[in-house]
């Protein structure tokens, strides 16, 4: 059971900072998580006070205040024309509207759970996060560094010519994802795929076609190819969800599905 | 710590404890509608509106919805009444437990859509479970529910 | 015609009536125990055991009893050294007497180490935190295999006992065991052509009802122990509860309010005996609201059972013999586990009486140290279906028959003796109709049993067949108490609970349609026992088929009753009168007197009593047929699977409430899908349950169980009420083989345990 001692809505974020460096002090995003958590928590910092649930859009990008919802995520015009419905791919299936309506961005990319959806979607985009001290880095960056006691304020999706898919496979529609896949090809970055692989169940990681399988284009068979790469390359492991093995199979097929959606030679569902 | 919030139209002060649930100072405050089922924010039958959005009540600090407003099936009766009869003749409504987190959703997605598909209306309400019905009889009771409206909207529109 | 229901005479049998609660439901009232029980009571929580087995060798609860607000810490050294069951079944009870409220041996992970009970929540939890015990921790048995003369015991104690002879012995961690044949089932088999075993495995699901466990207790101003509780079974409680707290049964009233959901959960006391034991020691009012998680790790799931199933026949198809064995894991108690094994066969092996020549039917039921079992939807008949149906699919496609044509020449068939059901006569039989109407609202013969879609998909198609019974013959016991009142309204008292499945207002129906009256005008109260007539409880498929039959009597007398009160006030002979619904009229047409005036006389210089109590019991148990068949997409790259459609046809004899047995058709398969499907308890090489949550233990949402679509093919069973037989249970056992053969039909291979996954279909391909 989840115990805190106080409650304060942080009226800066240099005051949330400050309470933020005690060990036993917590920002709360949506609470979904945290709250199912066997924790004595001193303070719970809110940050809703402090206007980070918009997204601004600027000539350049998307910046997505760290208390933006999934659900503001998901019906947010820009974000998903820009990406052709992955922002909205990566999260329709995260339980249901409620929840979507209360989890926030910032918290899922700050907590980088191995099952997140969102910074499966936000690594292939080539987002990136803005912290409150250490400033600007890439998503890919930030999901390996070492959890610390800053502030994650806003994530942003820089606008540049994509083609983007999602897939993500379920053992049941509302679940987490056994595999998930967000396939992103850039093409203010010379056409470069990035191929994200989330729920592996570890940290998504993004691959990228080291060997050079998509030079001559997408084609099915290229598809196929890049999909056995990603079986062959990615590093999985086992939960209740699923076998390593298994999920090394399915992102290759995700991988192969979502390169085929991006060419236009398969359908999205 | 002192908090204030709009429950169904009327103002509450309170002095709660900083981890007190939403869930359970609405139950606290005779919003007996709001139910748990879950501890894990996967069944959707706490579902409440603040500022008129669904969201899970048992995952919420009542402290976060200082200063807010706070909707529960107790606020809605009309609503409830209006749109549950459609159920209630599919004998959908079972059990009933959770039948209040189920129309709280179903009158949020009615207000964001009112005519959406079967497909809209599946995944819109696929955060409340109910382990009787199927859910079948749920969704001819919102088709059958949505028809009747429609029919209504005819009607003031001949009318006028 | 018997066949016919005359429907259209009717008005209210066979009518798609209204809940009696349904908008107070819809509206969110305060209708629930936890809404109607005062919140100023102590809070009651359980430690939980995290070991499988071990003994206490020490336990302190000096430093808990210090935390501010802390009533009553208990331990097993305060408790009744009294075994009970938590069974929720007739006395004498077939499940063993081998539980202690608390017991020095914990023998599963969550079993009931101290009970807290103080203030507030928060002080609980602290106190739960600072009980200090010292476990000498014991080998588990784990393994329903190695379980039976297993040299380590889940039940060594002395004080062990069996009321009944169901072959259980704890010194073989054995629950129950049996063996019942009938004909030569080796030499039929002998001279089968085709002889065919394999072994079906289905897990410890959960009924996950919304409602968690929970009861709220307190001393009336009687002295007495008031148990308000959310359970299925009111008269059980109570002695349940009196022989775990060793105390008069005069002592304890139990009441039920509406109940979120049951599905057999709430036919085992599984929390009744903690707050009650806090009330009796301390006499203040307590609470005890079990999480989803204590639900999920304590309650009372289905018995995970291992059926081997040999089927002998002929290259016709002509099924000639069954033999079947169950392996039953009852878990750390034995609550129903000596009758859910039954079922396993005798509702199972039935479906095939039609050639049938021999059968044999063993069992053993094993303790072994994971969570106890109890009642769930199907009660073992669920088990057994998926391995007998399974098998038949197998066997058809060995014989390269139709699925449907081999079940078609062999189906149980009214006007026969069922063998291997007690040799009961099949009054009242539609399977055959079912499945005639099935195959033409599915298109069964227009439709592959699997066809590449081309698109990496396969569509495939797959059939089961269902029985299950309605009521225990000769023994559940139902009762309904009619009176007359003020203005001519009438109260229908009953034991039965409904548990959402609208009971209350389907008993309501019989009432009105003999009474002749408006729906409105009937009453219904349930469930009280110092008020409530006596009723075994709603479970075993038996509320309507019995307790119904005991309304539709009662009614009758009651008329007979009016008629007497009536014939004074007419100034002639009761048989001179003729009961007309809202009057009673003399025969020859001379006068008439109003039923509020016969009400009002009823309560002036009256001898006549206008209430009336019927019991009924049935020595038969008609059972329910269905025809499930499935369409599903297999995706051959990653196994998932796509439920298209799910067409269902049942014959419940007369369905009294169209809208209702639908409801309970449609839900029922819901949960058969997710049985089928995804729902799985495993454990940690230790014991612990690892799907303990509904974010764990996957139960379908709305998105994954595609479109079912119900119709009804009903016989008339001339012993139920209206021609009624039961509907609750016997809509979750197709789901499990009608999806198996379906997968099978699409992948080749034959998953024989449940859930099967995608993971399991596409490895199953990959292997093949």
């Amino acid at each position: 059971m989840l115990t805190i001692n106080q409650y304060v809505k942080a009226s800066s974020l240099e005051e949330a900072y400050e309470l933020n460096q005690k060990k036993s002090n917590v920002i709360l995003g949506g609470m979904l998580w945290l709250k199912m958590q066997k924790r004595n928590v001193g303070t719970a910092i809110d940050l809703s006070g402090l206007g980070l649930d918009a997204i601004e859009e600027t000539e350049e990008a998307y910046r997505i205040g760290a208390m933006v919802t999934l659900r503001h995520l998901e019906l947010h015009g820009g974000l998903n024309a820009l990406t052709q419905g992955a922002a909205r791919e990566s999260v329709r299936r995260i339980v249901g509207v409620q929840f979507r309506n209360m989890a926030t961005v910032g918290g899922s990319v700050f907590g980088r759970y191995g099952f997140s959806d969102v910074l499966t979607f936000l690594m292939a985009a080539g987002a990136q996060v803005e912290l409150y001290k250490a400033g600007r880095m890439p998503v890919e960056t930030f999901a390996y560094l070492p959890y610390d006691r800053d502030i994650l304020t806003h994530v942003i999706v820089p606008k540049r010519s994509m083609k983007a898919a999602y897939l993500s496979q379920r053992n049941t529609k509302t679940d987490f994802p056994v595999a998930a896949c967000c396939v992103v090809q850039d093409m203010d970055a010379g056409g470069e795929i990035r191929c994200v692989i989330g729920a592996r169940p570890m940290k998504a990681v993004c691959l990228r076609d080291e060997r050079g399988i998509l030079a001559e284009g997408i084609t099915a068979g290229s598809a196929q190819a890049f999909g056995d790469y990603v079986t062959e390359t990615v590093e999985t492991g086992t939960n209740l969800r699923g076998s390593a093995q298994y999920r090394k199979i399915v992102a290759g097929v995700l991988a192969k599905r979502a390169l085929l959606q991006i060419a236009g030679l398969e359908e999205r569902a | 710590m002192q908090i204030q919030m709009t429950v169904n139209e009327k103002k509450i002060q309170a002095d709660i404890a900083p981890d007190m649930l939403l869930i359970d100072f609405l139950r606290a405050h005779g919003c007996y509608s709001v139910k748990r089922g879950c501890e894990t924010s996967n069944c959707g039958l706490c579902t409440v509106f603040m500022d008129d959005r669904p969201v899970l009540s048992c995952s919420l600090l009542a402290a976060r919805a200082d200063g807010h407003k706070v909707t529960t099936l107790e606020g809605l009766q009309e609503e409830a009444e209006g749109f549950g009869a459609f159920i209630a003749d599919q004998g959908a409504e079972q059990c009933g437990f959770c039948n209040p987190g189920f129309m709280m959703n179903g009158i949020a997605m009615f207000r964001e859509n009112p005519d959406p598909t079967d497909e809209e209306i599946l995944e819109y309400l696929a955060g409340n479970l109910c382990r009787c019905s199927g859910y079948e009889g749920q969704l001819r009771g919102i088709r059958s529910y949505i028809e009747y409206k429609k029919q209504q909207a005819d009607e003031k529109g001949g009318d006028a | 015609m018997p066949d016919q229901i005359p429907g259209s005479t009717y008005r209210y049998v066979n009518r798609p009536v209204r809940k009696k609660d349904a908008m107070a439901l819809v509206t969110g009232k305060p209708v629930y125990m936890d809404d109607l029980t005062p919140h100023d009571c102590l809070v009651v929580k359980i430690l939980h055991s995290p070991h499988a087995h071990a003994l206490i060798e020490e336990i302190n609860t000096d430093i808990a009893m210090k935390v501010p607000g802390i009533e009553a810490v208990f331990t097993y050294k305060d408790v009744p050294d009294k075994r009970f069951t938590m069974a929720g079944q007739t006395y004498p009870e077939p499940s063993p007497y081998d539980r202690l409220i608390l017991d020095r041996r914990l023998r599963f992970v969550g079993d009931a180490v101290a009970i807290v009970a103080g203030e507030s929540e928060k002080a609980v939890d602290r106190a739960l935190r600072l009980i200090k015990v010292k476990y000498q921790v014991l080998e588990p048995v784990l393994d329903l295999h190695t379980a039976k003369d297993n040299p380590i015991l889940v039940h060594p104690e002395e004080n062990w006992k069996a009321l009944c002879p169901v072959g259980a012995d704890n010194k073989r961690n054995l629950c129950a065991s049996a063996k019942d044949s009938k004909g030569d089932v080796d030499a039929v088999m002998a001279d089968c052509d085709v002889v065919m075993e394999n072994t079906y495995h289905t897990k410890a699901d959960s009924q996950a009802m919304m409602e968690t466990f929970r009861t709220y207790t307190y001393m009336d101003t009687y002295g007495r122990l008031h148990v308000i509780s959310s359970t299925q079974i009111i008269f059980h409680v109570r002695r349940i509860v009196a022989n775990a707290l060793d105390i008069p049964k005069s002592k304890v009233r139990v009441t039920k309010y509406r109940i979120g959901g049951g599905f057999g959960a709430k036919q085992s006391c599984v929390t009744e005996v903690f707050p009650a034991f806090v009330t009796w020691k301390t006499g203040r009012a307590a609470k005890l609201i079990y999480t989803r998680q204590e639900s999920q790790i304590a309650g009372s799931p289905r018995h995970e059972m291992e059926v081997r199933v040999k089927v002998g026949a002929m290259k016709d198809g002509t099924i000639r013999a069954l033999d079947v064995y169950t392996l039953s894991n009852t878990g750390a108690y034995g609550e129903h586990g000596p009758t859910t094994v039954g079922l396993s066969g005798h509702k199972s092996i039935p479906l095939y009486n039609g050639n049938m020549e021999a059968y044999r039917f063993d069992y053993d039921v094993v303790y072994t140290n994971v969570q106890a079992a109890g009642a769930y939807r199907g009660y073992g008949a669920t088990q057994g279906i998926f391995a007998v149906e399974s098998m038949i699919s197998e066997l058809a496609d060995r014989l390269s028959m139709d699925p449907v044509a081999i079940r078609e020449k062999n189906m149980v068939r009214q006007g026969q003796t069922a063998m291997a059901y007690y040799n009961e006569k099949m009054t009242a039989c539609a399977l055959d109709r079912c499945m005639a109407r099935a195959k033409e609202l599915f298109g069964w013969d227009g439709k592959p049993l699997a066809r590449d879609m081309g698109n990496g998909k396969i569509r495939a198609k797959g059939v089961a067949m269902a029985m299950q019974g309605s009521g225990i013959s000769g023994v559940d016991v139902g009762s309904a108490t009619l009176k007359l009142n003020d203005e001519g309204f009438y109260i229908l008292s009953i034991g039965a609970a409904d548990m959402g499945t609208g009971c209350d207002t389907t008993l309501a129906q019989v009432a009105a349609e003999c009474l002749e009256c408006d729906i409105d005008n009937i009453t219904v109260y349930g469930a009280d026992t110092d008020s409530s007539p006596y009723d075994s409880g709603s479970y075993a498929s038996s509320t309507m088929y019995v307790t119904g039959k005991a309304v539709e009597k009662a009614a009758a007398q009651l008329k007979e009753h009016i008629c007497a009160i009536a014939a004074g006030m007419l100034g002639c002979q009761a048989d001179e009168v003729e009961f007309a619904a809202d009057r009673v009229r003399r025969a020859d047409g001379t006068g008439e007197v109003l039923l509020k005036d016969i009400a009002t006389k009823s309560m002036s210089g009256n001898r006549e009593p206008v209430q009336v109590t019927v019991t009924h019991s049935s020595p038969t148990s008609p059972p329910p047929v269905m025809v499930g068949m499935v369409e599903l997409e297999v995706d051959r790259e990653t196994g998932a699977v796509e439920l298209l459609d799910y067409v269902a046809v049942v014959d419940c004899g007369t369905p009294m409430n169209p809208n209702l047995t639908r409801i309970q058709t449609e839900g029922g398969i819901a949960q058969g899908i997710g049985m089928a499907l995804y729902e799985d308890i495993t454990y940690s090489s230790r014991g612990r349950i690892l799907q303990d949550s509904l974010m764990q233990y996957k139960i379908p949402s709305r998105l994954d169980v595609g479109r079912l679509r119900v119709e009804f093919e009903s016989s008339y069973e001339e012993s139920g009420p209206f021609g009624a037989k039961s509907i609750g249970e016997v809509v979750i056992n197709t789901p499990s083989p009608a999806i198996a053969h379906a997968i099978f039909n699409a992948t080749g291979v034959w998953h024989r345990e449940l859930p099967i996954t995608p993971e399991k279909i596409l490895m199953g391909m990959r292997k093949k």
